[in-house]
Protein backbone atom coordinates (compact mmCIF):
# COMPACT_ATOMS: atom_id res chain seq x y z
CA UNK A 1 0.00 0.00 0.00
CA UNK A 2 1.34 3.26 -0.88
CA UNK A 3 1.75 6.48 0.95
CA UNK A 4 -0.82 9.01 0.24
CA UNK A 5 0.59 12.60 -0.45
CA UNK A 6 -1.49 15.98 -0.51
CA UNK A 7 -0.64 18.36 -2.94
CA UNK A 8 -1.95 22.07 -2.17
CA UNK A 9 -1.34 24.89 -4.58
CA UNK A 10 -0.63 28.15 -2.75
CA UNK A 11 0.38 31.53 -3.53
CA UNK A 12 3.54 32.46 -2.75
CA UNK A 13 2.27 35.57 -0.94
CA UNK A 14 1.92 36.16 3.29
CA UNK A 15 -0.76 34.33 4.80
CA UNK A 16 -1.70 31.80 2.12
CA UNK A 17 0.11 28.89 3.81
CA UNK A 18 -1.29 30.20 6.96
CA UNK A 19 -4.84 29.94 5.72
CA UNK A 20 -4.35 26.32 4.35
CA UNK A 21 -2.90 25.43 7.89
CA UNK A 22 -5.68 26.19 9.98
CA UNK A 23 -8.10 24.67 7.62
CA UNK A 24 -6.85 21.08 8.50
CA UNK A 25 -6.21 22.21 12.19
CA UNK A 26 -9.67 22.71 11.86
CA UNK A 27 -10.88 20.01 10.48
CA UNK A 28 -8.22 17.99 13.29
CA UNK A 29 -5.61 16.42 10.45
CA UNK A 30 -2.61 16.07 12.05
CA UNK A 31 0.30 16.72 9.76
CA UNK A 32 3.00 14.31 9.86
CA UNK A 33 5.39 15.90 7.73
CA UNK A 34 5.42 18.21 5.07
CA UNK A 35 7.54 20.13 2.25
CA UNK A 36 7.15 22.89 0.21
CA UNK A 37 8.52 23.57 -3.47
CA UNK A 38 8.49 27.03 -4.37
CA UNK A 39 8.79 29.08 -7.69
CA UNK A 40 8.33 32.86 -7.93
CA UNK A 41 4.75 33.02 -7.79
CA UNK A 42 3.56 29.99 -6.53
CA UNK A 43 4.19 27.39 -4.10
CA UNK A 44 3.32 23.53 -4.28
CA UNK A 45 2.92 22.42 -0.35
CA UNK A 46 3.32 18.19 -0.04
CA UNK A 47 1.50 17.14 3.11
CA UNK A 48 1.74 13.43 4.96
CA UNK A 49 -1.47 13.67 6.95
CA UNK A 50 -3.14 11.25 8.90
CA UNK A 51 -6.44 11.78 7.62
CA UNK A 52 -5.73 12.71 3.55
CA UNK A 53 -8.60 11.86 1.93
CA UNK A 54 -10.83 14.34 4.63
CA UNK A 55 -7.75 17.28 3.82
CA UNK A 56 -8.21 16.66 0.88
CA UNK A 57 -12.18 17.16 0.82
CA UNK A 58 -11.93 19.90 3.17
CA UNK A 59 -9.37 21.31 1.26
CA UNK A 60 -11.75 21.82 -1.87
CA UNK A 61 -14.65 22.93 -0.26
CA UNK A 62 -12.92 26.02 0.77
CA UNK A 63 -12.30 26.04 -2.92
CA UNK A 64 -8.10 25.38 -2.45
CA UNK A 65 -7.06 23.42 -5.54
CA UNK A 66 -5.23 20.15 -3.79
CA UNK A 67 -4.70 16.61 -5.46
CA UNK A 68 -3.88 13.17 -3.93
CA UNK A 69 -0.32 11.36 -5.39
CA UNK A 70 0.52 8.23 -4.48
CA UNK A 71 4.40 8.65 -2.93
CA UNK A 72 6.62 5.82 -1.89
CA UNK A 73 8.16 6.01 1.77
CA UNK A 74 11.29 4.30 1.89
CA UNK A 75 13.16 3.30 5.74
CA UNK A 76 16.90 3.47 5.71
CA UNK A 77 19.82 3.17 8.43
CA UNK A 78 20.28 6.53 9.89
CA UNK A 79 23.63 6.95 8.79
CA UNK A 80 26.43 7.97 6.49
CA UNK A 81 25.93 6.44 2.75
CA UNK A 82 22.66 5.15 3.42
CA UNK A 83 20.76 7.60 1.34
CA UNK A 84 23.45 7.24 -1.09
CA UNK A 85 23.27 3.47 -1.67
CA UNK A 86 19.34 4.17 -1.88
CA UNK A 87 19.80 6.99 -4.82
CA UNK A 88 22.27 4.36 -6.78
CA UNK A 89 19.92 1.32 -7.13
CA UNK A 90 17.26 4.12 -8.81
CA UNK A 91 20.22 5.28 -11.22
CA UNK A 92 21.32 2.47 -12.10
CA UNK A 93 17.91 0.92 -12.94
CA UNK A 94 17.14 4.50 -14.70
CA UNK A 95 13.98 5.26 -12.21
CA UNK A 96 13.73 9.13 -12.07
CA UNK A 97 12.85 10.27 -9.34
CA UNK A 98 10.42 13.66 -9.24
CA UNK A 99 10.98 14.78 -6.00
CA UNK A 100 11.89 13.60 -2.59
CA UNK A 101 11.84 14.94 0.83
CA UNK A 102 12.99 12.85 4.69
CA UNK A 103 10.49 12.12 6.90
CA UNK A 104 11.21 14.57 10.17
CA UNK A 105 10.17 11.39 12.57
CA UNK A 106 12.78 8.98 13.27
CA UNK A 107 11.57 5.53 13.75
CA UNK A 108 14.22 3.68 16.14
CA UNK A 109 17.63 4.04 14.48
CA UNK A 110 16.23 4.13 10.92
CA UNK A 111 15.28 7.25 9.05
CA UNK A 112 12.53 7.76 6.33
CA UNK A 113 12.38 9.26 2.80
CA UNK A 114 9.76 10.23 1.04
CA UNK A 115 9.88 9.74 -2.99
CA UNK A 116 8.04 11.00 -5.99
CA UNK A 117 8.29 8.50 -8.94
CA UNK A 118 6.97 8.44 -12.36
CA UNK A 119 6.88 4.88 -12.62
CA UNK A 120 6.04 4.02 -8.65
CA UNK A 121 5.49 0.61 -9.38
CA UNK A 122 8.67 0.06 -11.31
CA UNK A 123 10.69 2.02 -8.30
CA UNK A 124 9.21 -0.48 -5.61
CA UNK A 125 10.15 -3.27 -7.34
CA UNK A 126 13.82 -2.53 -7.99
CA UNK A 127 13.65 -1.74 -4.12
CA UNK A 128 12.35 -5.01 -2.85
CA UNK A 129 14.23 -6.87 -4.74
CA UNK A 130 17.57 -5.21 -3.18
CA UNK A 131 15.83 -6.15 0.12
CA UNK A 132 14.58 -2.27 1.09
CA UNK A 133 12.07 -1.55 4.10
CA UNK A 134 9.16 0.12 1.92
CA UNK A 135 7.04 1.46 4.80
CA UNK A 136 3.02 1.11 4.23
CA UNK A 137 0.28 3.54 5.17
CA UNK A 138 -1.08 2.21 7.73
CA UNK A 139 2.70 1.66 9.30
CA UNK A 140 3.37 5.19 8.89
CA UNK A 141 -0.08 7.03 9.49
CA UNK A 142 -1.59 4.37 11.04
CA UNK A 143 -4.84 3.94 8.94
CA UNK B 1 -31.23 48.16 -53.52
CA UNK B 2 -32.86 50.54 -51.97
CA UNK B 3 -36.48 49.94 -52.93
CA UNK B 4 -35.68 46.16 -51.92
CA UNK B 5 -34.67 47.36 -48.82
CA UNK B 6 -37.42 49.58 -47.68
CA UNK B 7 -40.24 46.75 -48.79
CA UNK B 8 -38.37 43.97 -46.76
CA UNK B 9 -37.68 46.43 -43.68
CA UNK B 10 -41.76 47.56 -44.17
CA UNK B 11 -42.47 44.04 -43.99
CA UNK B 12 -39.90 43.17 -41.16
CA UNK B 13 -40.82 45.92 -39.16
CA UNK B 14 -44.56 45.37 -39.30
CA UNK B 15 -43.80 41.05 -38.24
CA UNK B 16 -42.18 42.07 -35.66
CA UNK B 17 -44.58 44.19 -34.05
CA UNK B 18 -47.70 42.27 -34.58
CA UNK B 19 -46.25 38.38 -33.65
CA UNK B 20 -44.04 39.57 -30.58
CA UNK B 21 -44.99 40.99 -27.82
CA UNK B 22 -41.71 42.35 -26.66
CA UNK B 23 -41.08 44.34 -29.51
CA UNK B 24 -44.46 45.77 -29.52
CA UNK B 25 -44.74 46.69 -26.19
CA UNK B 26 -41.11 48.53 -26.69
CA UNK B 27 -42.27 50.31 -30.51
CA UNK B 28 -45.64 51.41 -28.58
CA UNK B 29 -43.44 52.68 -25.63
CA UNK B 30 -40.48 54.77 -28.58
CA UNK B 31 -43.94 55.79 -30.51
CA UNK B 32 -42.97 54.13 -33.40
CA UNK B 33 -45.92 52.14 -35.20
CA UNK B 34 -44.70 50.27 -38.50
CA UNK B 35 -47.58 52.21 -40.33
CA UNK B 36 -45.78 55.47 -40.48
CA UNK B 37 -42.10 53.67 -41.81
CA UNK B 38 -42.26 55.85 -45.07
CA UNK B 39 -38.99 55.97 -45.86
CA UNK B 40 -35.41 54.31 -44.92
CA UNK B 41 -34.82 57.34 -42.94
CA UNK B 42 -37.60 56.57 -40.88
CA UNK B 43 -34.99 54.17 -39.47
CA UNK B 44 -34.15 56.60 -36.72
CA UNK B 45 -37.05 56.42 -35.18
CA UNK B 46 -37.44 52.60 -34.48
CA UNK B 47 -35.38 51.83 -31.07
CA UNK B 48 -32.63 49.67 -30.97
CA UNK B 49 -32.21 46.21 -29.36
CA UNK B 50 -29.30 45.15 -27.27
CA UNK B 51 -27.74 41.99 -25.97
CA UNK B 52 -29.39 42.53 -22.60
CA UNK B 53 -32.80 42.46 -23.81
CA UNK B 54 -32.04 39.08 -25.88
CA UNK B 55 -30.54 37.70 -22.46
CA UNK B 56 -33.66 38.79 -20.57
CA UNK B 57 -36.32 36.86 -23.31
CA UNK B 58 -34.43 33.56 -22.81
CA UNK B 59 -35.24 31.24 -24.30
CA UNK B 60 -38.05 31.82 -27.01
CA UNK B 61 -39.29 35.31 -25.48
CA UNK B 62 -38.26 36.81 -28.66
CA UNK B 63 -39.54 34.35 -31.32
CA UNK B 64 -42.22 36.25 -33.74
CA UNK B 65 -43.53 32.72 -34.84
CA UNK B 66 -44.85 29.82 -32.80
CA UNK B 67 -42.70 26.95 -32.24
CA UNK B 68 -44.21 24.56 -34.85
CA UNK B 69 -42.93 26.57 -37.39
CA UNK B 70 -39.81 27.00 -35.89
CA UNK B 71 -37.07 23.79 -36.57
CA UNK B 72 -34.11 24.93 -35.29
CA UNK B 73 -32.46 26.64 -32.70
CA UNK B 74 -28.97 27.80 -32.39
CA UNK B 75 -27.67 29.34 -28.93
CA UNK B 76 -24.47 31.50 -27.63
CA UNK B 77 -22.03 29.53 -25.14
CA UNK B 78 -23.55 31.68 -22.35
CA UNK B 79 -20.73 32.39 -20.49
CA UNK B 80 -21.46 35.86 -19.69
CA UNK B 81 -24.56 35.60 -18.37
CA UNK B 82 -27.97 33.71 -19.64
CA UNK B 83 -27.47 32.62 -23.06
CA UNK B 84 -29.00 34.31 -26.28
CA UNK B 85 -31.56 31.20 -28.20
CA UNK B 86 -32.19 32.02 -32.08
CA UNK B 87 -34.75 30.21 -33.44
CA UNK B 88 -35.02 29.63 -37.43
CA UNK B 89 -38.15 28.31 -39.56
CA UNK B 90 -37.55 26.23 -42.29
CA UNK B 91 -37.17 29.44 -44.79
CA UNK B 92 -34.80 31.31 -41.87
CA UNK B 93 -32.91 27.80 -42.70
CA UNK B 94 -33.24 28.18 -46.43
CA UNK B 95 -32.11 31.80 -46.18
CA UNK B 96 -29.02 30.62 -43.88
CA UNK B 97 -27.88 28.21 -46.11
CA UNK B 98 -28.15 30.68 -49.24
CA UNK B 99 -25.91 33.44 -47.53
CA UNK B 100 -23.36 31.25 -46.57
CA UNK B 101 -22.81 29.60 -49.89
CA UNK B 102 -22.76 33.04 -51.49
CA UNK B 103 -19.20 33.68 -49.10
CA UNK B 104 -18.28 30.53 -50.34
CA UNK B 105 -18.62 31.90 -53.78
CA UNK B 106 -16.87 34.91 -52.84
CA UNK B 107 -13.76 32.75 -52.54
CA UNK B 108 -14.26 31.23 -55.19
CA UNK B 109 -15.30 27.83 -53.76
CA UNK B 110 -17.35 25.54 -56.10
CA UNK B 111 -19.31 22.50 -56.40
CA UNK B 112 -15.63 20.69 -57.10
CA UNK B 113 -13.85 21.66 -54.03
CA UNK B 114 -13.83 19.51 -50.66
CA UNK B 115 -14.88 21.66 -47.53
CA UNK B 116 -13.57 20.49 -44.18
CA UNK B 117 -15.75 21.87 -41.60
CA UNK B 118 -13.55 22.34 -38.45
CA UNK B 119 -15.88 24.82 -36.47
CA UNK B 120 -18.02 23.16 -33.87
CA UNK B 121 -21.27 21.60 -34.61
CA UNK B 122 -24.20 22.14 -31.97
CA UNK B 123 -25.44 25.12 -30.66
CA UNK B 124 -22.83 27.27 -32.21
CA UNK B 125 -23.95 28.57 -35.09
CA UNK B 126 -20.40 27.66 -36.84
CA UNK B 127 -20.27 24.12 -37.76
CA UNK B 128 -24.30 23.96 -39.11
CA UNK B 129 -23.98 27.14 -40.81
CA UNK B 130 -21.13 26.01 -42.75
CA UNK B 131 -22.38 23.06 -42.97
CA UNK B 132 -25.51 23.82 -45.17
CA UNK B 133 -24.13 26.64 -47.26
CA UNK B 134 -21.37 23.98 -48.01
CA UNK B 135 -23.79 21.24 -49.07
CA UNK B 136 -25.82 24.51 -50.71
CA UNK B 137 -22.95 25.69 -53.32
CA UNK B 138 -22.86 21.34 -54.17
CA UNK B 139 -19.17 21.10 -52.47
CA UNK B 140 -18.50 17.72 -50.62
CA UNK B 141 -18.93 18.61 -47.14
CA UNK B 142 -16.53 16.83 -44.50
CA UNK B 143 -18.17 17.39 -40.89
CA UNK B 144 -15.70 16.64 -38.88
CA UNK B 145 -16.41 19.50 -36.41
CA UNK B 146 -13.56 21.21 -34.02
CA UNK B 147 -10.52 19.52 -32.78
CA UNK B 148 -8.70 16.21 -33.52
CA UNK B 149 -5.88 18.07 -35.55
CA UNK B 150 -4.20 14.83 -35.91
CA UNK B 151 -7.40 13.72 -37.84
CA UNK B 152 -7.85 17.11 -39.69
CA UNK B 153 -4.41 16.52 -41.22
CA UNK B 154 -5.30 12.69 -41.96
CA UNK B 155 -8.17 13.80 -43.64
CA UNK B 156 -7.14 16.73 -45.53
CA UNK B 157 -4.40 14.44 -47.50
CA UNK B 158 -6.77 11.57 -47.48
CA UNK B 159 -9.97 13.39 -49.25
CA UNK B 160 -8.25 15.78 -50.92
CA UNK B 161 -9.77 18.63 -48.67
CA UNK B 162 -9.08 21.58 -50.68
CA UNK B 163 -10.86 24.51 -48.22
CA UNK B 164 -10.84 23.92 -44.23
CA UNK B 165 -13.16 26.32 -42.51
CA UNK B 166 -12.60 27.14 -38.80
CA UNK B 167 -11.40 29.52 -36.29
CA UNK B 168 -8.71 31.59 -37.18
CA UNK B 169 -7.07 30.60 -33.95
CA UNK B 170 -7.39 26.75 -34.82
CA UNK B 171 -5.64 27.11 -37.89
CA UNK B 172 -2.98 28.66 -36.06
CA UNK B 173 -2.98 25.80 -33.87
CA UNK B 174 -2.84 23.28 -37.24
CA UNK B 175 0.35 25.02 -37.97
CA UNK B 176 2.18 24.80 -34.53
CA UNK B 177 0.80 21.20 -34.76
CA UNK B 178 2.55 20.47 -37.89
CA UNK B 179 5.61 21.94 -36.74
CA UNK B 180 6.09 20.62 -33.76
CA UNK B 181 4.52 16.83 -33.72
CA UNK B 182 4.27 15.95 -37.82
CA UNK B 183 7.51 17.78 -39.34
CA UNK B 184 7.48 15.08 -42.20
CA UNK B 185 3.55 16.77 -42.94
CA UNK B 186 3.88 18.68 -45.85
CA UNK B 187 0.61 21.08 -46.13
CA UNK B 188 1.62 22.50 -49.48
CA UNK B 189 2.00 19.75 -50.92
CA UNK B 190 -2.31 18.52 -50.18
CA UNK B 191 -4.46 20.02 -51.97
CA UNK B 192 -5.52 22.53 -49.70
CA UNK B 193 -5.93 26.26 -50.79
CA UNK B 194 -8.61 28.17 -49.03
CA UNK B 195 -9.47 28.70 -45.43
CA UNK B 196 -12.87 29.97 -44.47
CA UNK B 197 -12.39 32.07 -41.21
CA UNK B 198 -14.54 33.55 -38.52
CA UNK B 199 -15.92 33.51 -34.97
CA UNK B 200 -13.56 35.88 -33.27
CA UNK B 201 -11.74 38.77 -34.63
CA UNK B 202 -8.71 38.69 -36.13
CA UNK B 203 -5.82 40.89 -37.70
CA UNK B 204 -4.30 41.80 -41.34
CA UNK B 205 -1.18 40.14 -39.36
CA UNK B 206 -2.85 36.98 -38.50
CA UNK B 207 -3.87 36.39 -42.28
CA UNK B 208 -0.52 36.87 -43.04
CA UNK B 209 0.83 34.01 -40.90
CA UNK B 210 -1.86 31.48 -41.65
CA UNK B 211 -1.36 31.80 -45.28
CA UNK B 212 2.35 31.89 -44.99
CA UNK B 213 2.53 28.81 -42.68
CA UNK B 214 -0.42 26.81 -44.11
CA UNK B 215 -0.04 28.07 -47.70
CA UNK B 216 -3.62 29.06 -48.61
CA UNK B 217 -5.78 32.43 -48.88
CA UNK B 218 -7.32 33.15 -45.59
CA UNK B 219 -10.52 34.37 -46.01
CA UNK B 220 -13.43 36.39 -43.13
CA UNK B 221 -16.88 35.30 -42.78
CA UNK B 222 -18.51 37.22 -40.27
CA UNK B 223 -21.71 36.95 -39.04
CA UNK B 224 -23.07 36.75 -35.82
CA UNK B 225 -25.84 34.00 -34.09
CA UNK B 226 -28.05 37.11 -33.41
CA UNK B 227 -28.34 38.06 -36.70
CA UNK B 228 -28.45 34.49 -38.37
CA UNK B 229 -25.00 33.17 -37.75
CA UNK B 230 -21.86 33.20 -40.29
CA UNK B 231 -22.85 34.44 -43.75
CA UNK B 232 -23.69 38.31 -42.87
CA UNK B 233 -21.07 39.29 -44.95
CA UNK B 234 -17.81 37.93 -46.70
CA UNK B 235 -14.35 38.76 -48.09
CA UNK B 236 -13.84 38.93 -51.50
CA UNK B 237 -10.94 37.57 -53.44
CA UNK B 238 -9.92 41.21 -53.10
CA UNK B 239 -8.95 40.44 -49.38
CA UNK B 240 -10.04 44.31 -48.51
CA UNK B 241 -13.63 44.79 -47.27
CA UNK B 242 -16.23 42.39 -46.36
CA UNK B 243 -19.50 42.38 -48.59
CA UNK B 244 -22.87 43.55 -46.74
CA UNK B 245 -25.67 40.56 -48.31
CA UNK B 246 -27.99 43.81 -47.95
CA UNK B 247 -30.93 41.83 -49.64
CA UNK B 248 -31.03 40.20 -45.87
CA UNK B 249 -29.46 42.06 -43.28
CA UNK B 250 -29.83 46.10 -43.27
CA UNK B 251 -26.62 47.53 -41.53
CA UNK B 252 -25.97 51.15 -40.12
CA UNK B 253 -23.21 52.76 -38.52
CA UNK B 254 -24.21 54.65 -35.06
CA UNK B 255 -22.00 56.69 -32.62
CA UNK B 256 -22.06 54.20 -30.01
CA UNK B 257 -22.60 57.03 -27.12
CA UNK B 258 -25.15 59.17 -28.84
CA UNK B 259 -26.77 56.49 -31.13
CA UNK B 260 -26.83 58.42 -33.63
CA UNK B 261 -26.75 57.19 -36.82
CA UNK B 262 -23.16 58.57 -39.14
CA UNK B 263 -22.88 58.82 -42.66
CA UNK B 264 -21.33 56.19 -45.04
CA UNK B 265 -17.65 56.32 -44.42
CA UNK B 266 -17.59 57.36 -40.53
CA UNK B 267 -16.08 54.35 -38.34
CA UNK B 268 -18.52 53.40 -35.42
CA UNK B 269 -20.64 50.60 -34.18
CA UNK B 270 -22.54 48.43 -36.86
CA UNK B 271 -26.38 47.60 -36.22
CA UNK B 272 -28.00 45.05 -37.72
CA UNK B 273 -32.17 44.37 -38.73
CA UNK B 274 -32.90 40.88 -40.55
CA UNK B 275 -35.01 41.84 -43.32
CA UNK B 276 -36.30 38.60 -44.43
CA UNK B 277 -35.96 36.22 -41.02
CA UNK B 278 -39.30 34.72 -39.75
CA UNK B 279 -38.73 33.35 -36.30
CA UNK B 280 -36.12 35.56 -34.63
CA UNK B 281 -36.57 39.22 -36.63
CA UNK B 282 -33.53 40.79 -35.51
CA UNK B 283 -34.70 45.03 -35.33
CA UNK B 284 -32.07 47.77 -34.94
CA UNK B 285 -29.61 45.04 -32.70
CA UNK B 286 -26.69 46.80 -31.67
CA UNK B 287 -23.57 44.20 -32.18
CA UNK B 288 -21.11 46.45 -30.47
CA UNK B 289 -18.58 45.97 -33.60
CA UNK B 290 -16.88 48.64 -34.45
CA UNK B 291 -16.54 49.12 -38.27
CA UNK B 292 -17.30 51.38 -41.70
CA UNK B 293 -19.47 51.13 -43.99
CA UNK B 294 -18.56 51.85 -47.70
CA UNK B 295 -18.51 51.48 -51.32
CA UNK B 296 -15.62 51.25 -53.96
CA UNK B 297 -14.88 49.87 -56.99
CA UNK B 298 -14.76 46.31 -56.10
CA UNK B 299 -12.55 44.20 -58.35
CA UNK B 300 -14.78 41.38 -58.08
CA UNK B 301 -17.53 43.27 -59.44
CA UNK B 302 -19.69 43.19 -56.26
CA UNK B 303 -21.47 46.41 -55.64
CA UNK B 304 -22.83 45.17 -52.34
CA UNK B 305 -21.66 48.00 -49.38
CA UNK B 306 -18.85 46.46 -47.80
CA UNK B 307 -17.44 46.65 -43.98
CA UNK B 308 -14.46 47.01 -42.62
CA UNK B 309 -13.03 43.84 -41.30
CA UNK B 310 -14.00 44.01 -37.48
CA UNK B 311 -11.15 44.27 -35.26
CA UNK B 312 -12.66 47.09 -32.76
CA UNK B 313 -15.88 46.56 -30.08
CA UNK B 314 -17.26 49.21 -28.56
CA UNK B 315 -17.02 47.44 -25.53
CA UNK B 316 -13.92 45.16 -24.40
CA UNK B 317 -11.57 45.60 -27.10
CA UNK B 318 -7.49 46.35 -25.44
CA UNK B 319 -5.07 47.87 -27.58
CA UNK B 320 -1.80 46.51 -26.25
CA UNK B 321 1.76 47.86 -27.63
CA UNK B 322 -0.29 48.73 -30.90
CA UNK B 323 -2.10 45.16 -30.40
CA UNK B 324 -5.57 44.55 -30.33
CA UNK B 325 -6.59 42.05 -27.68
CA UNK B 326 -10.52 40.87 -27.02
CA UNK B 327 -10.49 38.99 -24.01
CA UNK B 328 -12.40 36.77 -25.85
CA UNK B 329 -9.62 35.69 -27.85
CA UNK B 330 -7.64 35.29 -24.12
CA UNK B 331 -10.13 33.67 -23.61
CA UNK B 332 -9.74 30.73 -26.80
CA UNK B 333 -6.13 30.42 -25.79
CA UNK B 334 -7.09 29.83 -22.27
CA UNK B 335 -9.60 27.30 -23.48
CA UNK B 336 -7.04 25.22 -25.69
CA UNK B 337 -4.50 24.77 -22.90
CA UNK B 338 -7.56 23.54 -20.29
CA UNK B 339 -9.90 22.38 -22.25
CA UNK B 340 -12.59 24.16 -20.05
CA UNK B 341 -13.89 27.84 -19.26
CA UNK B 342 -11.33 29.14 -17.42
CA UNK B 343 -11.22 31.36 -14.81
CA UNK B 344 -8.64 34.81 -16.05
CA UNK B 345 -8.50 38.05 -15.24
CA UNK B 346 -6.70 40.30 -17.56
CA UNK B 347 -4.60 43.54 -16.08
CA UNK B 348 -3.10 46.02 -18.31
CA UNK B 349 -0.83 48.58 -17.08
CA UNK B 350 2.20 51.09 -18.28
CA UNK B 351 5.47 50.50 -17.30
CA UNK B 352 7.27 53.57 -18.33
CA UNK B 353 5.98 54.13 -21.91
CA UNK B 354 5.24 50.30 -22.29
CA UNK B 355 2.01 48.68 -21.76
CA UNK B 356 2.01 45.53 -19.60
CA UNK B 357 -0.06 42.68 -19.89
CA UNK B 358 -0.80 40.13 -16.84
CA UNK B 359 -2.94 37.78 -16.87
CA UNK B 360 -3.69 35.46 -14.11
CA UNK B 361 -5.41 32.31 -14.42
CA UNK B 362 -7.19 30.11 -11.75
CA UNK B 363 -5.91 26.75 -11.24
CA UNK B 364 -8.19 24.14 -11.48
CA UNK B 365 -8.18 20.74 -10.02
CA UNK B 366 -8.01 19.66 -13.65
CA UNK B 367 -4.87 22.22 -14.00
CA UNK B 368 -3.22 21.41 -10.81
CA UNK B 369 0.14 18.75 -10.47
CA UNK B 370 1.86 18.26 -7.26
CA UNK B 371 5.57 18.69 -9.51
CA UNK B 372 6.51 22.00 -10.39
CA UNK B 373 7.55 21.59 -13.68
CA UNK B 374 4.01 20.46 -15.02
CA UNK B 375 2.81 24.01 -13.73
CA UNK B 376 5.84 25.53 -15.48
CA UNK B 377 5.14 24.34 -18.75
CA UNK B 378 1.52 24.84 -18.84
CA UNK B 379 2.54 28.24 -18.06
CA UNK B 380 5.46 28.70 -21.03
CA UNK B 381 2.61 26.94 -23.01
CA UNK B 382 -0.22 29.67 -22.43
CA UNK B 383 2.64 32.35 -22.71
CA UNK B 384 3.89 30.86 -26.19
CA UNK B 385 0.40 30.82 -27.50
CA UNK B 386 -0.56 34.45 -26.44
CA UNK B 387 2.71 35.40 -28.69
CA UNK B 388 1.69 33.19 -31.59
CA UNK B 389 -1.98 33.27 -31.77
CA UNK B 390 -2.27 37.06 -30.02
CA UNK B 391 1.13 38.45 -30.55
CA UNK B 392 1.58 39.68 -27.32
CA UNK B 393 3.82 38.86 -24.65
CA UNK B 394 1.64 38.54 -21.79
CA UNK B 395 2.95 38.03 -18.33
CA UNK B 396 1.11 34.64 -17.07
CA UNK B 397 0.71 34.35 -13.49
CA UNK B 398 -1.02 31.06 -11.75
CA UNK B 399 -3.63 31.78 -8.98
CA UNK B 400 -5.58 30.23 -6.15
CA UNK B 401 -9.22 29.29 -7.47
CA UNK B 402 -11.60 32.29 -6.24
CA UNK B 403 -8.89 34.71 -5.84
CA UNK B 404 -10.55 36.55 -8.89
CA UNK B 405 -13.56 38.64 -7.40
CA UNK B 406 -16.47 37.48 -8.97
CA UNK B 407 -19.85 39.94 -9.76
CA UNK B 408 -23.22 38.26 -9.85
CA UNK B 409 -21.70 34.88 -10.67
CA UNK B 410 -19.56 36.37 -13.43
CA UNK B 411 -15.88 37.15 -12.94
CA UNK B 412 -14.36 41.18 -14.39
CA UNK B 413 -11.89 40.29 -16.99
CA UNK B 414 -10.23 42.95 -17.83
CA UNK B 415 -8.81 45.50 -15.35
CA UNK B 416 -6.92 48.64 -17.20
CA UNK B 417 -5.04 50.46 -15.16
CA UNK B 418 -3.94 52.66 -17.89
CA UNK B 419 -6.85 55.20 -17.13
CA UNK B 420 -5.71 56.23 -13.68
Amino acid sequence: MNVTQVSVFIENKPGHLQSVLKILADADINIITLTIAETTDFGILRLIVNKPEKAAEVLKQSHITCSITDVLALEIDDKAGSLHKAIDTFSRRKLNIEYMYAFTEKRGDRAVMIFRFDNIEAAKKALQEEGYNIISKIDLIGV
Amino acid sequence: MKELQYERLKWSLTHAYNNNKHYHDKFEQAGFHPDNFKSLADMKHVPFLNKQEMRNNYPFGLFAMPLDKVVRVHSSSGTTGNATVVGYTKNDVEVFAEVVARCLGCYGVTEKDVIQVAYGYGLFTGGLGLHYGSEKIGALTVPISGGNTERQLMLIKDFGTTVLACTPSYALNVADYIEKKKPDYDIRKTKLRIGVFGAEPWSQAMRSEIESRLGIDAYDIYGLSEVIGPGVSAECEAKSGLHVFEDHFYVEIIDPDTGEILPEGEQGEIVYTSLTKEAFPTIRYRSRDITRLYHDNCKCGRTLVKMEKVTGRSDDMLIIRGVNVFPSQIETVLMEAEGTEPHYQIIVDRKGSLDDIEVMVEVSEKLFSDEVKVLDNLKKHITDRFRSALGISAKVTLVEPMTIARSEGKAQRVIDKRKI
